[in-house]
């Protein structure tokens, strides 16, 4: 008894686990991942502003009123309201077989999934190029009937579909996992159409998984650059888009503009960051943990 | 894995389906509910048959082991989910939706709880909504799996009174399934035992502890020892000595005898079918049990109300007063 008194008293007067190590350890642990952070992270990010400001306000925003540059802001809004909600409807599709479902070639498509995280964007961009350019797989038949893929829009659509892929799927593959088959059976027993019971249990399920990924996959979207830049064919004010678009003023010695631009794909990475951050806060219960990035 | 049988569920009955792990009865609860489909045989409700009926169609009210309580909904909304994913033509009014509502939350006696989330629930009283929304939909059979198989051991004494209470009030055909002999026994009307997917026996409980028909049936509802014995004129015999219990037609020279240990009595060593000394005894609610060793090392455990003591190493003899041989 009094040696379990003993015990607990020296547990109060040093509360650190054993698992944490000495004062010294600990400060040079932390002070070294700040200055990494400060270094690699918070130190560009703050360039990034500091550079687009470097001639006032009015320079950071004449560098949006160019039509070269809304151009490439309308550009970029479009392929991502296009690619997201392609995306949204697939990625749930892939997510609800493979996670409610057996079938053989399950891991088989599990591996295709996330094929586009492991493959370099250059190819990703190169391969619509083969398949759909002027002296691809398919090119005759559509130059014939006058539709341009390549050095398109479409093309710049489908590069950004097949690197945005996995953001959705990958999110609600270990989510819809974990939730199991019980409450679509319920549903069922009570009458509810296959259907009905997606719309009513699986999918108010997954929501903010859903909405987390999609985040994410917008972010993607709107920033891609390798494999949007094969495809793309560079035409000014026709498909460059937002992270092109920074390129070409950078390679034109324009920096301003080019961090001007930036800095709206930067403010659109943290407002993403800030969103997720607030979800993984708020319903975290209801995310996938295998997947947060 | 199911084998080929045959199982009548009689109207109006709560019939529990006895097993241990593995041996079928909840895929066979799932086979009925139209959830998993069998190779071969068929599912009739009534006279008919309801084997290719997609399982919307079968009107069961299904309760889930772990009662799959829809996360995002109110209780209400729960409860009212079969009702309202009816096609519009068939589907009550929304006054009508609530008053039903009302009623099962009566019923289950958690009036005050429509606007609560599952969350917010104890698993007793999650158990219980998951049983309401499945009554809700007025299902022809109500089938439960595992209905307290999460729930501590108090919960699980009180909500399986609740559970007849509410079978005697309702009259709804009604198949639960469960690994628990106690269970089983207390609830059912009639217990079916499975096991290894073939179907022992079925019958009242009296019927199944009276006259078990499989030494399997026997062992799975409760403690018993195994004896060497002999049949000899419609008798047998241990040790030499006759005792009470009759030999099924059929069964002559050695065989195996069964006994409850509350089937043995402490007599004098001479007049016994069994000796040994008593190793150890535990008293547990009025009830003590004996643990007696036999000379060849073998333990025999007796069950005797708690009254005279029996000290560790005192030499005892013991009685059969009862038992079961099996033929075959």
């Amino acid at each position: 008894m009094s040696e379990g008194l003993a015990l607990s008293r020296a547990a109060a007067a040093r509360p650190r686990s054993v698992t944490s190590e000495g004062r010294a350890v600990r400060w040079l642990l932390t002070g070294i991942a700040i200055l990494f952070l400060a270094l690699f992270l918070v130190l560009p990010l703050l360039t990034v502003f500091a550079q687009a400001l470097s001639r006032g306000w009015a320079a950071y925003f004449e560098a949006f009123h160019e039509p070269d540059a809304q151009a490439a802001i309308r550009l970029t809004l479009t392929v991502a309201a296009i690619s997201v909600p392609f995306n949204l409807v697939f990625g749930v599709a892939a997510a609800w077989a493979i996670a409610k479902f057996e079938f053989p070639g399950k891991s088989v498509l599990i591996t295709l999934i996330d094929l586009p995280f492991s493959v370099s964007p250059v190819v990703s961009g190169m391969i619509y190029v083969l398949v759909f350019g002027s002296q691809g797989l398919f090119g005759a038949f559509f130059i014939e009937h006058g539709i341009q893929i390549i050095f398109a829009v479409p093309g710049i659509v489908l590069a950004t579909i097949f690197v945005t892929f996995p953001f959705i799927a990958r999110e609600l593959i270990p989510l819809m996992q974990e939730q199991g088959t019980a409450e679509e059976e319920a549903a069922l027993t009570l009458g509810a159409s296959g259907w009905h019971a997606f719309r009513t249990v699986t999918l108010p399920n997954i929501r903010w998984g859903l909405l987390y990924s999609v985040l994410l996959c917008n972010a993607r979207a709107m920033g891609e650059f390798g494999a949007v830049s094969v495809v793309s064919g560079h035409i000014r004010g026709l498909t460059n888009t937002l992270p092109l678009h920074v390129e070409i003023l950078y390679n034109e010695y324009n920096f301003v503009g080019a961090f001007a631009v930036a800095s709206l794909l930067a403010g659109l990475a943290l407002v993403t960051l800030v969103i997720k951050s607030v979800l993984e806060w708020r319903y975290a219960g209801d995310l996938a943990a295998g997947a947060r990035h | 894995m199911l084998h080929d049988f045959h199982l009548d569920v009689r109207a109006g009955e709560l019939l529990g389906l006895l097993g241990p792990s593995g041996s079928g009865k909840t895929t066979l609860l799932r086979i009925i509910a139209g959830l998993d489909f069998p190779d071969r045989g068929r599912v009739l409700f009534g006279g008919d048959d309801a084997t290719g009926l997609p399982v919307q169609q079968r009107a069961v009210g299904f309760v889930f082991q772990h009662y799959a309580l829809f996360k995002h909904m109110s209780v209400a909304d729960n409860i009212a989910y079969g009702l309202n994913a009816r096609k519009r033509s068939e589907r009550p009014g929304r006054a009508e939706i609530r008053r039903r509502v009302g009623d099962l939350l009566d019923l289950i006696k958690l009036s005050g709880f429509a606007d609560r989330y599952p969350s917010q629930l104890s698993g007793g009283q999650r158990q219980r909504i998951a049983l309401a929304r499945a009554l809700a939909v007025e299902p022809r059979v109500l089938l439960l799996d595992e209905p307290f198989g999460a729930l501590d051991a108090q919960v699980r004494k009180d909500l399986r009174r609740w559970l007849r209470e509410i079978h005697d009030r309702t009259g709804q055909t009604t198949i639960f399934v469960t690994h628990d002999q106690d269970e089983a026994l207390e609830l059912s009307d009639r217990v079916a035992v499975l096991d290894k997917g073939r179907l022992e026996q079925v019958g009242t409980p009296d019927e199944v502890q009276d006259r078990p028909a499989s030494a399997t049936v026997l062992k799975f509802l409760g403690d018993s020892i195994e004896l060497e014995a002999l049949a000899e004129g419609g008798r047998v015999l241990v040790d030499g000595r006759p005792t009470p219990v009759a030999a099924p037609r059929g069964v002559i020279g050695p065989t195996r005898l069964h006994v409850r240990p509350w089937q043995l009595q402490f007599v004098e060593p001479a007049e016994a079918h069994l000796t040994g000394t008593v190793r150890a005894s535990h008293r547990s609610q009025g009830r003590q049990r004996i643990e007696v060793e036999r000379p060849d090392g073998r333990l025999v455990v007796v069950e005797d109300f708690d009254g005279e003591r029996y000290a560790a190493g005192r030499p005892v003899g013991l009685r059969i007063n009862g038992g079961y041989v099996f033929a075959g």
